[in-house]
């Protein structure tokens, strides 16, 4: 097959999602500043009007039978599935039982199967309901439909790269890799979002990257988006001469974002409104929300004012008559914002844990604590070993950080906790919308052989559960032990097998194994046996699951050992390898039930 | 009945008739009747099943409503209304209102009605100078273009004071509403409980 023309990167984001390419075959392509484009994405942002836009809102809106005419949703390349973008985010607003919102946050929650038609979660029962992968399959057809519309050569034959969060476990990469299928990308390879961050930031910076950074500079990367908050450290080292990057470090997927901050102030000003005698309604409140967004944006840009007038316009015909206005002040935005989810904490403060209510709603797991410095502090000292000091400099990345205020306010506590290490250097980021789509393009460049690229490896180490031997105690779960399965940082291709462990598994019968993943423990071989750990050092993921089939061999009990391979794509393979013949069964994770 | 029908009728008879003519003319020489009869009959039989035989009649053809001819005018409203409200805020009465409230509102909906015209329009001014300034007009100026005021007498060039720049719009770029009825600027809403 011929090395395709293209490399195209997406950002499949939680709110937006982004195409980036970048032309091989184009004239005199610098590799150390490869021209990337963003691809203008038609999409419908009203009724009947379609406009090209840089990103597609991953939002997905499903119309009431006799709601919108068909004419009114066709798109330049025929009728679409679903009405995916812009008009579905504006609906949906409007509409809120009948969007899909948030899907890929679902790909990793383990309160529901992602696979099941579940989403608008909570719709009301005359909805039609599809699930998370399909909902992002459909993100991923619509901008596949947008690139084979306007360039000359089709996306499926091109070398595409898929960002995903660098906190997705080895079960929400391979749902991804799944949606991809099923849009008709099947050779989509990922790559970590706060990875593609640091690839755009290398691009842009046209070789300059190399003077930035130093021989033993650990970088937070830091990304703030507008649902959700990823964190990674990439430490720099050297070889042979040459700067070597590796990924040392991933956080957890913590459901916090620009979005919770724009809520937070219309909350502020509506109660503020509300002493006054002034009622919202929620139309109002959703205009409010819209316009505290512009007016925080403003008020903590480099220089902003003192304070910003805040109007929402009357919703009937009397649009003078019924407009509210109020002022929002720069004291308040930093009361709320600032300190609300920037608060100057210790270094050994940890992310408050929820009330545990007795009867919980499934749902997604949205952050209980706000504070953002404090999921740092929290991501930074399970992972002390890494950067001992703290982060020596920080890329950030992400529409949040876009306010020069809250960069300020997050470097701030990061010196604080570096203390008599000095303080911590802030790398010029690139264009924070786009930077996960270039740099996911430029990612692919790097693998090419042109530019530098970032070592790293899968991002936890992964485990079986080995059911203890130990008396049985009603009412108490047998102790159960981990067994290394996969180590941290394995890399891509890589293949290992448990040569010591033989299991016995019946022919025909399903066979079910509890399946962990750790993302502090990067010492522990394939083969290792933890027994025992602490909160939050080992997290069981969903199960694995397989049935032995073998042609008139039922009952037969064949002994296995366990191998996992992690793929091109990047997705981790567990196998069972029968120890007679080299037969082998691949172990599936089995989504539908909860860990 | 169309003409097309009508035509291709009368070839088939000509056909036939032309066969007739051919293989009967010789016997029925003697009989001048016989023959015109003979020639003459699958004309007549052709018209008469032409008659006969109507066609079904097509059904009623749910004819669309032609577009109104000034869409694209209503377009352009339909965006201003739809980012800037300015149909709601050109038709309030404003009259009772405070400064204030209405210097407020005015404040979004200006800024939202810029966007909008922004998106749509582009325009440029026709005269590049600074207003208030000094500015000569050449001869041959377009007078569609350039009003003159005050004191005009004499031949161009003429000398005087930029009071208004002028616009002139270079680009249209209206988005077009399909599957909409065009003058529907804007919907009516009703809330659901």
């Amino acid at each position: 097959m011929s090395v395709p023309r293209f490399v195209v990167g997406i950002d499949l984001g939680t709110t937006n999602s982004v195409l980036a390419w970048v032309d091989t075959q184009g004239p005199d392509l610098d590799p150390e500043a490869p021209a990337i484009a963003v691809l203008p994405i038609p999409q419908l942002v009203k009724a009947g009007v379609v406009e090209p836009r840089d990103a597609l809102p991953s939002f997905l809106y499903l119309p009431a039978e006799g709601e919108m005419d068909a004419k009114a949703l066709a798109l330049p390349w025929g009728a679409p599935e679903h009405v995916v973008g812009t008009l579905a985010r504006a609906r949906g607003a409007e509409v809120p039982g009948r969007v899909v919102a948030s899907a890929k946050s679902w790909l990793c929650a383990t309160g529901a199967d992602p696979s099941r038609p579940i989403l608008p979660w909570n719709a009301p029962a005359d909805v039609p309901r599809l699930s998370p992968v399909a909902a992002e399959a459909a993100y991923l057809a619509h901008l596949r439909a947008a690139w084979d519309a306007a360039m000359p050569a089709p996306l499926a034959a091109q070398e595409v790269y898929l960002a995903v969060p660098a906190s997705f476990d080895a079960v929400a990469r391979e749902l991804t890799v799944r949606a991809a299928e099923a849009a008709g990308l099947g050779g989509a390879r990922l790559i970590e979002e706060p990875q593609a961050a640091f690839y755009a930031w290398i691009a842009a910076s046209g070789g300059a990257w190399r003077r930035e950074v130093r021989v033993g500079d650990v970088i937070l990367v830091c990304d703030v988006g507008g649902g959700t908050t990823d964190l990674s450290l990439v430490s720099v080292g050297e070889e042979a001469g040459a700067l070597v990057l590796e990924r040392r470090a991933v956080g957890d997927h913590i459901l916090l974002g620009g979005d919770n901050m724009d809520l937070a102030l219309a909350h502020a000003v509506r109660a503020r409104l509300a002493e006054t005698g002034t009622a919202l309604d929620e139309w109002q409140l959703r205009g409010l929300v819209h316009a505290c967004r512009q007016a925080k944006e403003r008020l903590l840009g480099a220089d902003g004012p003192e304070q910003e007038t805040v109007l929402v316009l009357g919703r009937s015909r009397k649009v003078v008559g019924g407009a509210l206005r109020t002022e929002v002040t720069r004291a308040e935005v930093e009361r709320t914002l600032v300190d609300g989810f920037f608060p100057l904490v210790a270094a050994d403060e940890r992310p408050r844990s929820p009330r545990r209510a007795g009867l919980q709603e499934i749902g997604l797991p949205y952050a209980a604590d706000p504070a953002i410095t404090r999921h740092v502090a929290g991501f930074l000292a399970r992972h002390r070993e890494v950067a001992p000091e703290g982060p020596s400099a920080v890329l950030f990345n992400g529409g949040v950080t876009e306010a020069a205020r809250l960069r300020a306010r997050l470097t701030e506590a990061l010196d604080a906790w570096r203390g008599a290490a000095g303080a911590v250097r802030v790398l010029a980021g690139a264009d924070p919308a786009r930077a996960v789509a270039v740099g996911a393009a430029a990612y692919g460049l790097a693998r090419r052989g042109r530019g530098v690229r970032i070592r790293g490896g899968t991002a936890r180490a992964y485990y079986v559960g080995v059911e203890a031997a130990a008396p049985a105690v009603p009412g108490v779960p047998a102790p159960v032990k981990a067994l290394c399965l996969a180590p941290f940082g394995m890399e891509e291709g890589g293949e290992v097998e448990l040569a010591g462990t033989e299991l016995g598994l019946v022919v025909g019968e399903p066979a079910e194994f509890r399946f962990f993943g750790s993302s502090v423990r990067r010492d522990d071989l394939p083969g290792t046996v933890v027994e025992g750990w602490g909160a939050g050092e080992i997290e069981e993921l969903r199960p694995l699951e397989t049935t032995l089939a073998a042609e008139g061999e039922e009952g037969r009990t064949v002994r296995v050992r366990l191998s996992a391979r992690v793929t091109e794509l990047g997705t981790l393979e567990l196998w069972c390898v029968a120890r007679d013949g080299g037969r082998r069964w691949r172990l599936e994770f089995n989504v539908r039930q909860a860990a | 009945m169309s003409a097309g029908r009508v035509a291709s009728v009368l070839v088939l008879a000509l056909v036939v008739a032309g066969a007739d003519w051919l293989a009967v003319a010789d016997p029925l020489r003697a009989c001048a009747p016989c023959l015109a009869w003979v020639v003459a009959g699958p004309f007549v039989l052709a018209l008469l099943a032409l008659a006969i035989l109507r066609p079904a009649a097509p059904p009623p053809a749910a004819a669309p409503a032609p577009p109104p001819p000034d869409t694209p005018a209503l377009d352009l409203l339909a965006a201003l209304q739809d980012e800037g409200r300015l149909v709601d805020f050109l038709t309030e009465d404003i009259g009772t209102y405070s400064d204030a409230q209405v210097g407020a509102a005015v404040r979004g909906i200006q800024a939202s009605c810029r966007k909008a015209l922004e998106a749509c329009v582009k325009l440029e001014p026709i005269l590049r100078g600074a207003e208030n300034e000094p500015v000569t007009v050449e001869a041959g100026f377009d007078p569609g273009a350039v009003r003159l005021t005050g004191n005009v007498t004499g031949r161009p060039p003429f000398r005087g004071v930029l009071r208004h720049a002028g616009w002139r719009v270079t680009g249209v770029t209206v988005p077009a509403r399909q599957g909409c009825d065009a003058r529907v600027i804007a919907p009516a809403e009703v809330e659901l409980p």
